[in-house]
């Protein structure tokens, strides 16, 4: 058995460990260290402590504001996701290829250039902003709207390029036998197409709502650091963190760590359980 | 697919699908660009040429530099011993290199502070060897280095898993060793991966901004790097500076991932060409 293996491969005993114990220790102390110690840390004074901690007024405020702005964009992610990989791949059109380039400026771009950029277009002292605020009573920067775009910027390709694949790969042949038996396009689209997308579209919202929870760099610029009002979850344990106030910082940190890895395992279940056939 | 049969139905969602795409990507980058240029080039180059932004420019670098090493060494190394190793705990392993993108950034910082810190777990071994981790460069360093790690591994899975073992098998029948195999028959396999994986390492480590601002705490000329620099410009309202550094970064950023993911693409086409040679020649043989 051993001998049909290539010659280099065929060691035994210590030599696999040369790769093998390096890469363990790598990641072990790199990542599981400290997260061992933020769940120690955030636990040390009891779980009746982390909960108090969260349930405080401007903690409470800055997570739910964190959880809304980051479900409205998953929503809006997931459905316009879903037009623009749709577009994408089954229609031609001038200017096609530069949009599909775009798609992936969003992950090039450092997330404090993005929201540097919102501020710049948006600002109150912009020409949009001004208009906006001015003509039609919407704050967006230093307001919710200014953290859902930014949200959104930062994780549109999640869900365009979770589809893409699975739509160009999607058999036409059930489509053209729909529509040789009569079926509108619309009929079409939510019989046929629509179930095979079903699993990518949730994968990549999923995706894109653990990343946006977590977000720092666009939403400072974008939303300021106004408690009570425009500070969210990440803000508030950087205002932590520099008051010292170590058993606030460490009982939100705990808090969207574990939210974020139940997205995580909620995808890999939906991936495990659907996404075999 | 059909251009004939393309009614109103499908101009509405090409409609939609650019506009929102305008709105949301081109816009704002218009307006970076428009803003930083509006009073001309001349107060950009010279907002480009302080001391604060070549020292905070510099330290970027080093920091990023020395990151994407590490990161193509050592993650190289864990993608291939996940790909050809089988041992206990490997789906472990394999389970917790995504971690880092689940993690907000300010928590990165916050959970090595914690490691580091004055009240640190690992305080005791700092005092020893005097070696200074929170508040200084190795702290931001090994902030860097957490958020940045998974792209090299990603990247590096799929290509090790494609790699052609017939190759590795005929070299080591031919008797070459371990050493020449992998740099005569796998290493060439690896190197268009390895490139777009420094590549995305690079820009994601020049980019970090929440991690580095925790735990370095961006002290001007000693802790701050570019991002942080921006950050400072923009609160003490020195926002052509801002803006300027904003453009270079973001441009930049862009700029290398798009060559390498042209460079990748390349590779993909050349090597799928040679297949469909490969094929032809081997069929022209057989007749």
């Amino acid at each position: 058995m051993e001998s049909a293996l290539p010659l280099h491969e065929r060691s035994v005993g210590w030599r696999k460990w040369v790769l093998r114990f390096p890469s363990i220790l790598y990641l072990g102390l790199m990542i599981l260290v400290p997260l061992i110690v933020i769940i120690q840390d955030g636990l040390s004074e009891g779980i009746a402590e982390l909960v108090y901690q969260v349930s405080l007024p401007i903690a409470k405020h800055a997570i739910q504001l964190t959880l809304w702005t980051s479900a409205l964009m998953t929503l809006i992610n997931a459905v316009m996701g879903l037009i623009t990989a749709y577009v994408l791949v089954r229609f031609e059109f001038p200017g096609k290829r530069l949009l599909n380039a775009i798609i992936d400026l969003p992950l090039a771009i450092p997330t404090l250039v993005t929201g540097v950029m919102l501020v710049m277009l948006y600002g109150p002292q912009e020409a949009l902003g001004q208009f906006l605020s001015t003509k039609m009573g919407i704050e967006v920067i230093f307001a919710p709207p200014g953290i859902v775009l930014a949200l959104l910027f930062i994780s549109f390709p999640f869900v365009v390029r979770n589809i893409q694949p699975v739509l160009q790969d999607l058999d036409l042949t059930q489509e053209r036998a729909a529509e040789t038996l009569g079926a509108n396009s619309w009929q079409t689209f939510w019989r046929i197409v629509f179930p095979a997308l079903v699993l990518p579209v949730i994968n990549g919202s999923l995706l894109s709502f653990s990343r946006a929870i977590g977000e720092f760099g666009a939403v400072v610029v974008v939303a300021g650091n106004i408690p009570l009002r425009t500070q969210t979850a990440a803000v508030y344990t950087l205002g932590a963190v520099e008051s010292q106030n170590r058993l606030g910082a460490s009982a939100v940190s705990i808090l969207l760590i574990s939210i974020a890895f139940l997205v995580l395992l909620m995808t890999n279940l939906i991936q495990k359980k659907w996404g075999a056939h | 697919m059909d251009k004939a049969k393309k009614g109103w139905g499908a101009w509405l969602l090409i409609g939609i699908a650019v506009t929102y795409m305008g709105f949301l990507i081109v816009a704002p980058i218009s307006a970076l660009i428009v803003g930083a240029f509006e009073e001309g080039l001349l107060p950009v180059i010279k907002s480009l040429t302080t001391t604060a932004f070549r020292q905070a420019l510099s330290l970027s670098i080093r920091i990023a530099l020395l990151v994407v090493i590490i990161q193509t060494v050592l993650g190289t190394m864990v993608a291939w011993v996940i790909v050809r190793h089988n041992f206990l705990g490997k789906s472990l392993l394999n389970g917790i290199i995504d971690v880092p993108f689940a993690v907000s950034p300010v928590v990165v910082g916050y959970m090595l502070l914690l490691l580091f810190g004055r009240n640190g777990f690992l305080f005791p071994l700092i005092e020893k060897t005097g070696v200074q981790v929170a508040f200084a460069v190795p702290g931001m360093f090994l902030a860097t280095l957490f958020v940045s790690l998974p792209f090299m591994i990603r990247e590096m899975i799929p290509v090790i898993q494609n790699l052609d073992r017939q190759q590795e098998l005929a070299a080591s029948t031919l008797g070459a060793n371990g050493w020449v195999i992998f740099w005569r028959v796998i290493f060439p396999q690896l190197r268009s991966g390895l490139i777009y994986g420094m590549t995305l390492t690079l820009a994601r480590a020049l980019g970090e901004f929440g991690a580095v601002l925790v735990i370095g705490g961006g002290v001007q000329g000693r802790t701050e790097t570019t991002t942080l620099y921006i950050f400072r410009s923009l609160e003490e309202r020195r926002l052509i500076e801002a803006y300027s550094a904003s453009i270079l970064l973001g441009s930049f950023s862009v700029i290398i991932v798009y060559l390498a993911d042209a460079l990748k693409r390349h590779q993909m086409t050349r090597n799928a060409l040679g297949v469909i040679e490969d094929s032809f020649t081997a069929k022209l043989k057989i007749e």
